[in-house]
């Protein structure tokens, strides 16, 4: 197998295998009303490897969630081409998108996106419900993934019971429950002071750290400093 | 992955109480409201007493006469002497009785008088029906035979003439129209839903003022044929048809010559919509289709208030779909999600139709509004009310399930 070097922004050398996990081409996102065009996207290309851990940063408004949207399948670019683990995603149907993003992606957002209604290991379990998993495999995944985010003593909590920190934890454990090949997370710390949002840094980094491949976007230029790469935006062009 | 969805569903529900009081009232009184009416229905169609075999029984009530060349027409039940020439000559049955529809005759106790529903028939009439004796039993072709003046009579009516006070009437006499009759039986009466067993009083035919021997063809009889098995009806349908087919037209009866003659052994639907239904193959299908698009009536406007209601209450998920769909639920999961939690709420609707629906039915059944009425939830009205709730929950839950499944992932997460 062939390795590449890619260097992150401190110079610290890592190792990957060359294959892109995934691959945006000549992407752009044109947001249309009657009177107003808005190009969000112009002309990104990016190339993620597997095991990588990258930033996005940029102003507000400058299409960084836009972009991370398009790259887990949550929202169609207006142009351009996505390679998901080496499958071009054109003319996908709704179960086939699905099932890319159960198998291949994990997202975590900034405001945790979690179901009041369930308890946290319900939550969790989310992504598994949706493969051919039996309930007690389900469960055993869900409490692992619990326990990798530290959070083992509060499966039966709900989300208004736990602190924001906690609640993005759940919200990390339901990303990596399904055991995905590319996390998204969309300012996972925003909402987070900084003591918390470091110790959410810590776990992803420990996720890489493990083979997990992260795409993160930020506003925090400490966060950022702790990633390999950093690509920015400026008004939906790719400028680093 | 059902049980978290009911999870889910339960918490919802808990959600906003008073929300859910308001569709689950809706729910139960539009499903009460179906559940008594699929139990009349039963009533009024289903096998019951005193009519227990009325799944192998036909029933010969109606003749058509029909007079092309004036457009003339006759119709209405037979005389005796045609039924026994022509249903109760029958080989395939296994027993065919002749009776009259009811008739009406006063009695009087104290200067009281006693309006009495009179019904003359064959000593095989006890065998087609299944009439629970409380005391005595049946006349038979012997007392026919002799003209005897004996009577099977309800218990209602013991209770009235006889001013019951427990002990056996049978032997005592019963005067009606002036003439003294032995009471010979005592049955638990049959409700007047089911008018070719409902009676007051039962006479052998050949008791005076029956008409018995008319010799024309119509009069005021008809026939139940009773077959072996439920798959001899047609066999049966066939060798009464080929009977009357070998009657030649025109033919002139009671002063009228008619050219078309209808008559038919059916079974007891196609016979009751036969009473104002032409076409014989047709009219089953139209009475079933009139009773399914009066219930689809009753449930349509409160499904179409609760397809308003479950938009606004899915809407307040929107995350929650999002959040499913970034996870890789399709949009058909997430269409069955809402429709399954629908069909729960129903359900649990349902349950409380069916505790308000069994109240309701016992009201009617004690209220003597219809005399001996045994409206009941049994297994088939239990299962058309479960199919009943299935229908509701869709005909609700399908339209917004469907618009919410459609959502956009970043627009239902930004929600």
């Amino acid at each position: 197998m062939k390795f590449n070097i890619i260097f992150s922004n401190q110079n610290i050398k890592y190792s990957y295998p060359q294959l892109a996990v995934l691959q945006l081409t000549n992407i752009d996102k044109t947001y249309r009303t009657s009177s107003v065009e808005t190009l969000a996207l112009n002309n990104i290309n990016l190339h993620v490897e597997k095991g990588e851990f990258i930033s996005v940063m940029g102003p507000s408004g400058c299409g960084k969630s836009t972009l991370l949207n398009i790259m887990g399948l949550l929202d169609e670019p207006s142009g351009g081409e996505i390679s998901i683990d080496g499958s071009r995603v054109i003319n996908y149907r709704d179960k086939e998108l699905a099932q890319l993003r159960n198998e291949k992606l994990g997202f975590i957002f900034q405001s945790f996106h979690l179901i009041n209604d369930l308890s946290v290991l319900d939550n969790v379990e989310i992504p598994l419900l949706y493969r051919k998993t039996s309930a007690k495999v389900r469960r055993e995944l869900a409490q692992e993934a619990l326990e990798k985010v530290g959070l083992s003593n509060r499966m039966k909590h709900f989300p208004k019971q736990l602190s924001g920190g906690q609640k993005q934890r759940v919200a990390i454990a339901r990303a990596i429950v399904g055991r995905p090949e590319i996390i998204l997370a969309d300012e996972p710390t925003g909402n987070l002071d900084s003591v918390m949002g470091n110790e959410i840094l810590d776990i992803l980094q420990n996720l890489n750290g493990d083979g997990a491949t992260i795409v993160m976007v930020t506003h925090d230029d400490a966060m950022a400093q702790r990633t390999h790469r950093l690509v920015r935006l400026f008004d939906g062009t790719q400028v680093l | 992955m059902l049980l978290n969805y009911l999870k889910l569903t339960w918490k919802v529900l808990l959600r906003h109480p008073f929300y859910t009081f308001i569709t689950l009232f809706g729910i139960t009184l539009t499903l009460t409201v179906l559940m008594v009416l699929t139990s009349f229905l039963d009533h009024l169609f289903g096998t019951h007493y005193p009519e227990n075999k009325r799944n192998r029984s036909l029933y010969i009530t109606r003749l058509v006469q029909q007079d092309t060349t004036q457009q003339g027409r006759n119709m209405g039940p037979m005389s005796f002497e045609f039924l026994k020439k022509y249903a109760k000559s029958l080989k395939t049955p296994e027993r065919v009785s002749i009776t009259s529809l009811f008739g009406f005759a006063n009695t009087y106790v104290n200067g009281k008088r006693i309006k009495l529903n009179t019904k003359y028939t064959d000593a095989d009439f006890w065998g087609v029906t299944d009439f629970e004796f409380m005391d005595g039993k049946p006349y038979t072709e012997r007392n026919i035979n002799s003209g005897d003046h004996v009577v099977v009579i309800t218990d209602d009516l013991r209770r009235q003439y006889f001013e019951d006070d427990g002990a056996s009437v049978i032997g005592k006499y019963i005067d009606i129209e002036s003439i003294n009759y032995r009471v010979i039986g005592v049955v638990k009466g049959s409700p007047v839903t089911r008018p070719y067993t409902y009676g007051d009083v039962y006479f052998p035919y050949t008791a005076p003022k029956s008409n018995y021997q008319n010799k024309g063809m119509r009069g005021g009889f008809l026939a139940i044929v009773l077959a072996r098995d439920e798959k001899d009806l047609p066999a049966i349908q066939a060798e009464f048809a080929s009977g009357i087919n070998k009657i030649p037209l025109p033919q002139t009866d009671g002063g009228f010559t008619f050219h078309v003659m209808k008559i038919a052994a059916n079974q007891y639907l196609d016979d009751f919509a036969g009473t104002f239904l032409e076409g014989e193959d047709s009219r089953k299908v139209i009475v079933y289709s009139v009773i399914v698009f009066l219930m689809l009536m009753i449930m349509g406007l409160p499904a179409i208030n609760l397809v308003n209601v479950n938009v606004s209450r899915i809407m307040e998920r929107a995350s929650e779909i999002g959040v499913r769909k970034a996870f890789g639920a399709p949009a058909k999961a997430l269409l069955w999600q809402f429709i399954i939690e629908n069909i729960f709420i129903t359900f649990i609707g349902g349950l409380f139709a069916l505790l308000l629906a069994s109240l309701t039915i016992a009201l009617i059944n004690q209220s003597g509004w219809i005399p001996y009425a045994d409206l009941t939830i049994n297994f088939p009205v239990f299962a058309a009310s479960i199919a009943v709730c299935l229908v509701f929950g869709l005909l609700s839950g399908v339209l917004p399930a469907m618009r919410m499944s459609k959502l956009k992932i970043v627009d239902a997460l930004k929600a």
